[in-house]
């Protein structure tokens, strides 16, 4: 595993993370099931790509995969240039349950990955609390997780995976659990947040709203086997206002993806990647 | 409509928690009893129409008692061979001025706490191997399985021959009694953490010491106090029975010792002595549970 690393490095060294020919298979009763094949994928530095696709294509595998949690069945995941073997403070990973400690309070679960690593305390403290006003939840720094709505747990799962200051975010459909109204708020505000503190983010998301209105490149899944099915390039401008949401070009970017999303032929890839409307 | 759903949940899991504390102070096995006593969540704060109906449950038990202990009197009065309650109050004050009362009291809860501690203090770290590493499950299931089946008094004949009439004995098949109620628990604890909740620690850097420390050890931490209580309740009961069998004092000896001399009065102060004793050490557990557990959340 360690003897392709040299290797590869020159080859990507310009994506962030590089996912290569990667294959995933779960071993059922008696057959195998391909949850990834043949997918490829590379993310630049900074970039905000968000993942969509129906239920079951194997998006949270890939993002699992990228995560260290699970190793791909063949086919190399890579970031920085180097293979990933295990999760590494440099990703950051937002579940869709949240995952708070619930016996931590919530400064104490931002501070947890500090902890963790060795920072000292009173440094742990003043890092942790940056990233709680960040996401606006000071007046709470010191309530347990089940005080919280889910909005609130989300944006201290949300701080708690920037203290470690990750320079990758892997957000698996952070946003599902949350209502229309405060699932807006949030999308507006990790905007902002990624505008002042640039990360490369990969979002998975089941809305294909979301997907359009966060995204530099909005990649979208197939299932049977999961693989990527279309690529979609986002030419909107950031910020991303109100504006841009109502605007025709969005609709427009939408209405693509949508129809991606809803109406893939089975067994086919579109691939192409999509020219950006204009400007 | 909400807060009655709160009300007949709670009075069902305390009725479950108790039966299934009976159910291992008879002697039968844990397996049900640990199925059904699930962790319960901490305190809440109350409101309105709870306290009325917490009250109302206080005035319905203090009626209950006095209610039995009044019948208890009246069957003492004609022709029972109770003694009456204030024959046994008399008996009581007269028991403690000898000395004897606190001397059995001390000698009991000595050998129950020492049993307890140590099958407690055994359980944990037992059931975590249990839990976390295959190779521990392996080693020590068949062990656990097969001495769950049995109750610990059965063993004491065994123990006797072993190991002398001492406190050894007695001290030992408290322990084991606390050690098996406890470590099943503990170990069901382990296996039942959030996966989410490893993987969340991984990807913020934590290894495995610091996974079990700081994810493992809280998350199970509900379910090794049910464990305790139990044990604690599984301890109680094998205690006076193994005093019964050979013991220099304590309250189940000072029984037995009654029980010749025809003593009714003796008897009914170590027993009810037996049960404020029982009932105290639990509500003190279940006031550590309801501190450290207050994390959950209620579902
Ligand atoms: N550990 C596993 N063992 C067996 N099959 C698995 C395992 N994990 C995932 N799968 C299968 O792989 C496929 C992809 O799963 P994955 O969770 O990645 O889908 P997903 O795209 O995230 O779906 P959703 O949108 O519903 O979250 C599914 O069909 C699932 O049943
Ligand atoms: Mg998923």
């Amino acid at each position: 595993m360690t003897m392709t690393t040299n290797t590869t490095t020159t080859n990507t060294a310009t994506a962030k993370i590089s996912v290569q020919g990667v294959r995933k298979t779960f071993q059922l009763k008696n057959e195998e099931f391909v949850a990834l094949d043949h997918v490829d994928l590379d993310i630049a530095d900074n970039e905000f790509v968000t993942v969509v696709g129906p239920s079951g294509c194997g998006k949270s595998t890939l993002m699992n995969i990228l995560a260290g949690l699970e190793e791909p069945s063949s086919g190399h995941a890579l970031v920085d240039g180097e293979e990933v073997s295990g999760p590494g403070p440099e990703r950051g990973v937002i579940f869709q349950q949240y995952a708070l400690f619930p016996w931590l309070t919530v400064r104490k679960n931002v501070e947890f990955g500090l902890k963790v690593g060795g920072v000292p305390k009173a440094a742990r403290r003043e890092r942790a609390e940056y990233f709680i006003r960040m996401v606006g939840l000071e007046q709470f720094a010191d309530a347990l997780p089940k005080m919280l709505s889910g909005g609130m747990k989300q944006r201290c799962a949300i701080a708690r995976a920037y203290a470690v200051n990750p320079s990758i975010l892997l957000m698996d459909e952070p946003f599902g659990a949350l209502d229309a109204l405060t699932r807006v708020k949030l999308q507006e505000q990790l905007l902002e947040t990624w505008n002042r503190e640039k990360r490369t983010v990969m979002f998975i998301t089941h809305d294909v709203d979301e997907a359009v209105f966060l995204a530099n490149r909005v990649i979208v899944m197939a299932a049977r086997p999961g693989r990527i099915y279309e690529t979609v390039e986002v030419d909107l401008p950031y910020p991303r206002t109100e504006d841009v949401r109502l605007s025709p070009e969005f609709g427009e970017l939408r209405n693509r993806v949508w129809h991606a999303v809803y109406h893939q032929e089975p067994g086919t890839n579109a691939g192409t990647t999509s020219s950006s409307p204009t400007a | 409509m909400e807060r009655v759903i709160e009300m007949t949940d709670e009075s069902e899991r305390d009725k479950s928690e108790q039966a299934a504390a009976r159910a291992v102070a008879a002697g039968s096995t844990a397996t049900t009893a640990l199925a059904v006593a699930a962790p319960r969540s901490g305190g809440k704060p109350p409101r309105r129409s709870r306290v009325s109906k917490r009250t109302k449950l206080i005035v319905l038990n203090c009626i209950s008692v006095v209610a039995g202990i009044a019948i208890w009197w009246i069957l003492a009065l004609n022709g029972f061979q109770f003694p009456t309650p204030p024959e046994v109050v008399e008996k009581a004050i007269q028991l403690w001025n000898a000395g004897i009362l606190q001397q059995d009291i001390l000698a009991s809860l000595g050998r129950v706490l020492t049993g307890f501690l140590l099958g407690s203090a055994a359980a944990v770290p037992v059931g975590f191997l249990m839990g976390w590493y295959t190779v521990g499950r392996g080693l020590f299931e068949p062990w656990i399985q097969f001495f769950r089946t049995i109750p610990p008094l059965a063993l004491l004949p065994l123990v006797l021959v072993l190991l002398g009439i001492g406190e050894v004995p007695k001290v030992f098949v408290i322990f084991l009694a606390a050690f098996l109620a406890c470590v099943i628990s503990t170990y069901q604890g382990v296996v039942n953490v959030d996966r989410t909740l490893i993987n969340a620690a991984r990807v913020l850097g934590a290894k495995d010491g610091a996974i079990f420390v700081r994810v493992v050890v809280p998350a199970s931490t509900p379910f090794i106090l049910v464990g305790m209580r139990v044990g604690l309740g599984s301890a109680w009961a094998t205690l006076v029975a193994a005093e019964l069998l050979a013991a220099p004092a304590g309250l189940g000896y000072r029984m037995q010792q009654a029980q010749l001399y025809y003593d009714l009065a003796t008897i009914f102060v170590s027993i009810v002595v037996i049960g404020i004793l029982g009932l105290v050490m639990d509500r003190l557990l279940l006031l550590a549970e309801t501190k450290l557990t207050g994390w959950q959340e209620r579902r």
